[in-house]
């Protein structure tokens, strides 16, 4: 009988974690009218000390140039697995990017930060384009890039 | 076959390929001034290191440092929160210029990649690209065919015999571009592919990512040996690390690979070789673009600017084909006729026939394919029969839609043996009446093709005679055909006679300077330069007889010289016309009779009515090159033609001799006569490069060749050798 409600217990409480162990996140990222092609996003998470965790995004159709979004492609070696299922095409000048991702709720209000690297054909390549903390309150007011990035925002 | 895979695709893509070309003749500007404004070291000058110590020096929160393949070096920063980017001279740090990609190059490039059109313009410039390649490809062998061998590649190419630039512009340009055009189309044609996945694109090999890297203090960037160990020439990029991580690395890209290295120790913590095949498809890109050789850039550039040319001429010969031959219905495939009837024609009048016959083969269910001659090949499966209308240019020689005909039969293979007949058209007044229709029936004799019937002649153009031949040709082939002739209609314009002046009553040579102008007021004469032939058909037949003209139609003057002649119903026809009688007539150039281009001098020889053109030429003599006349009349005081403005024209220096003869009167002599007195200085001009025109009646044609070849013998020449090579042009009647 103990070991009955124990079970239950467990399969209960298993079940309400699994129910509040992840949260859909939507990542807003609005780019500067600049002169060129589209950019190659990537959107990822970094632990405290900036050590990459997880892809969120990329956005960009030719693997091939990913190489020049370097921080990402430093942590994350550009492995397939990281990323697949995690594609779209690149954001041309001026254009919005929405993405709506699951993130776990162990990451939030941990000191993870949500990061982009950009790069556009023949231009600069900014490693850390845009930085946001990701935290349970979310942002109030959108962080400005210094790249292609004008503003990152997200809510939960 | 050749041909057609050479001009089909050029008349389709002609519109791409310049958009293309003028583009990538305007980008291949690009590396050269970049190249023209970067400071180039040279190798073992100039390290990394110390590139990035002199960056340095003007600026702080440098993020990057690249070297443009043009050469220029290029260094990104953040100062202040500010983002920026700025050449430097290398060698001191300074800075040059903020980098700003010009907008107007890169909508080119767009431009010339893809029509402004994202991927489906891409898809298109890389079509137009492959049509490009297959155009140089076939060119470059037409070209040598055309040459009579490879090893001619390069000997002079002869102007068209009628005159038209267009195919020597072609020619001339092709074969100069067609390499440098040929490299950038398969570049192109494989930058593509590449692109669309139609090839496997070479993947860069990758050195890992460190995992884990000294952590002490950073050292100096000018110490560090990695950096030191490589050449500025060989840089592609170099990522500093971030500012105060010292978990973080320089990133640094060179020609060969892609490595990384630690910032505390200045020691590679990887490095991986791009690989063969990346090195390669970099090397490519770089041919095509002209990035790292500006000077091969140009050089592409000027190869693209011939394109344009092409187009154009290649339009201008295709349109020139076509008018060359009338719109012809009923018109079989070459690999599906029974019957090949090929057409030599001058004036488009034999053409005229062909039509006849060709209604009256197909009512007798033939399958006939129509071509001008030169189409000659020996590629007709199902032929049965080989028929040919032909007339005669000149002398004896091909009319211009069979030129190339008698070169062309001599390469035929002996297996292919098509029965034959030849139908002659002429003029029997001519001497050389129909020869060219000899010549191509004694070749034929000569290869034992077997013959259909016996070659015929039509005079003038003879309905009667042609139905004839029908009527014999049908017996010949077992077919009823009937054939009924009806010439082709010409596009005649309508003239008013507005002057005349009379020569010649005194001596029964009734001859008359005849003056026409539109007789549409406000409209314009058709285009025609001295030298050219009207052609007038009189009342009541279809045959037109033709005159040469004595002026251009920029004098707004149609202007003829006609002798009456004892039967002749066209001359008399003009002769009794009245100031204010109207005519019609159309134009027929002749190419083969005009003075060559340049400043040596020009000999004119003529007698009678064939003053006219020769007149025309001294007329348009602006510009002062040596003219000498020789013209032959009856008496001084009777049919001195154009006397006065034969004057005018030695006054003005338009001509510089003038040298009369007339055959009656106290000294009586003929034109060739008075060439002869001159012998010595009729050697110098020759010796000089002078060129002979002779307009005038057979006769005196003769005449002067006999004399010509007299005066020419002291110099191992004679007018045979002087004609081959177009100095020596006639004219006669």
């Amino acid at each position: 009988m103990n070991k009955l409600l124990a079970t239950t217990a467990l399969t209960v409480g298993l079940c309400l974690a699994s129910a509040v162990q992840a949260r859909e996140v939507t990542i807003t990222t609005a780019l500067n009218s600049y002169r060129g092609d589209g950019a190659y996003l990537a959107i990822y998470l970094t632990d405290a000390d900036g050590k990459y965790a997880r892809t969120l995004w990329v956005a960009g159709g030719k693997t091939k140039y990913y190489k020049h979004l370097l921080d990402w492609a430093r942590g994350s070696g550009m492995k397939s697995t990281e990323y697949d299922g995690m594609t779209g095409a690149s954001v041309s000048n001026g254009g919005n990017l929405t993405i709506k991702v699951e993130i776990d709720d162990a990451l939030i209000d941990a000191g993870y930060l949500i990061r982009v690297d950009s790069a556009v054909e023949d231009q600069r390549e900014n490693r850390v384009d845009a930085e946001v903390p990701l935290t349970s309150q979310g942002v109030s007011t959108p962080v400005a890039g210094r790249g292609y990035v004008k503003a990152l925002s997200y809510s939960l | 076959m050749l041909r057609r895979l050479h001009s089909l695709p050029g008349l389709f893509a002609a519109l791409f390929l310049l958009v293309v070309a003028t583009s990538g003749a305007i980008l291949s500007l690009n590396p050269a001034l970049e190249r023209a404004a970067a400071t180039v070291p040279a190798r073992g000058k100039l390290n990394v290191a110390e590139v990035a110590e002199n960056a340095l020096r003007s600026h702080s929160g440098i993020e990057q440092i690249e070297r443009l393949p043009s050469g220029g070096v290029l260094v990104y920063f953040t100062e202040d929160g500010n983002s920026g980017a700025d050449l430097i001279n290398p060698l001191t740090g300074s800075i040059v210029s903020a980098y700003d990609p010009s907008p107007f190059f890169s909508w080119v490039t767009d431009l010339h990649r893809a029509f402004l059109w994202d991927d489906r313009g891409r898809a298109a410039a890389g079509v137009s690209a492959l049509f490009m390649a297959l155009m140089c490809l076939s060119g470059i062998f037409l070209l040598a065919s055309r040459a009579g061998g490879w090893r001619n590649l390069f000997a002079p190419i002869r102007a068209a015999s009628d005159g038209n630039m267009s195919p020597r512009l072609h020619a001339e340009f092709a074969r100069v571009a067609a390499l440098g055009l040929l490299l950038s189309a398969l570049t192109g044609v494989w930058m593509s592919a590449v692109r669309f996945e139609l090839l496997p694109e070479a993947q860069e090999l990758e050195a890992d990512f460190p995992q884990s890297v000294a952590g002490t203090a950073p050292a100096p960037i000018g110490s560090l040996l990695a950096l030191q160990q490589v050449d500025l020439l060989d840089l592609h990029q170099l990522v500093f690390p971030f500012p105060d991580d010292p978990s973080d690395v320089y990133s640094l890209r060179t020609h060969q690979g892609w490595g990384f290295v630690d910032q505390a120790t200045g020691e590679w913590l990887s490095f991986a070789d791009y690989g063969n095949a990346a090195t390669l498809q970099t090397f490519i890109m770089e041919l095509h673009t002209g990035e790292a050789f500006w000077w091969l850039g140009l050089i592409l550039g000027l190869a693209a600017l011939t394109v344009p040319v092409l187009s154009t001429t290649c339009t201008l010969i295709w349109w020139q084909r076509r008018r060359s031959m009338p719109k012809i219905i009923g018109n079989t495939p070459r690999h599906l006729a029974d019957t090949i009837l090929l057409v030599g024609s001058e004036t488009n009048a034999t053409w005229g026939f062909a039509t006849s016959l060709l209604k009256g083969l197909l009512a007798a269910d033939c399958r006939v394919h129509v071509a001008p001659m030169n189409q000659l090949t020996d590629r007709y499966p199902k032929a049965r029969r080989l028929l040919i209308l032909t007339s005669t240019y000149g002398d004896g020689d091909a009319p211009s839609s069979a030129n190339q005909f008698i070169h062309k039969l001599e390469k035929m293979p002996s297996s292919l043996a098509l029965p034959w007949a030849v139908l002659g058209f002429g003029d029997r007044q001519f001497e050389h009446f129909c020869a060219f229709a000899e010549l191509v029936s004694k070749e034929l004799h000569q290869r034992q093709w077997p013959q259909i019937l016996a070659t015929d002649y039509i005079d003038r153009q003879s309905g009667p005679s042609f139905e004839h031949w029908g009527m014999a040709l049908g017996q010949a082939l077992d077919l009823t055909l009937p054939l009924h002739y009806t010439p082709l209609p010409r596009a005649t314009k309508s003239l008013i006679l507005f002057e005349r002046k009379d020569y010649g009553a005194l001596i029964n040579a009734h001859t008359t300077i005849l003056r026409f102008e539109s007789a549409t007021p406000g409209k314009s004469l058709p285009k025609f330069a001295a030298g050219d032939l009207v052609g007038i058909a009189p009342p009541g037949s279809d045959a037109p007889r033709f005159y040469s003209l004595a002026s251009s139609s920029k004098d707004g003057v149609l202007e003829i010289c006609v002798r009456r002649q004892e039967q002749g119903i066209c001359s008399s026809f003009l002769y009794n016309l009245k100031i204010g009688d109207f005519v019609n007539g159309f134009i027929q150039k002749n190419a083969r009779f005009k003075p060559s281009k340049g400043k040596s001098p020009i000999i004119l020889i003529g007698a009678g009515t064939g003053i006219g053109p020769l007149l025309g030429f001294i007329r348009d003599n602006k510009a002062h090159r040596p003219m000498h006349l020789y013209w032959g009349g009856r008496l001084a005081e009777s049919d001195s033609l154009y006397e006065d403005e034969l004057q005018a024209c030695l006054a003005d220096q338009r001509l510089s001799q003038l040298h009369l003869a007339f055959s009656r009167g106290p000294q009586s002599a003929y034109v060739q006569d008075k060439i002869l007195e001159d012998a010595a200085q009729m050697r110098a001009l020759i010796t000089a490069n002078a060129q002979i025109l002779l307009c005038g009646g057979r006769r005196m044609g003769a005449d002067v060749a006999t004399t010509m070849n007299v005066i020419l013998a002291p110099l191992s020449l004679d007018v045979a050798q002087l004609k081959k090579s177009g100095r020596y042009l006639e004219d006669t009647y």
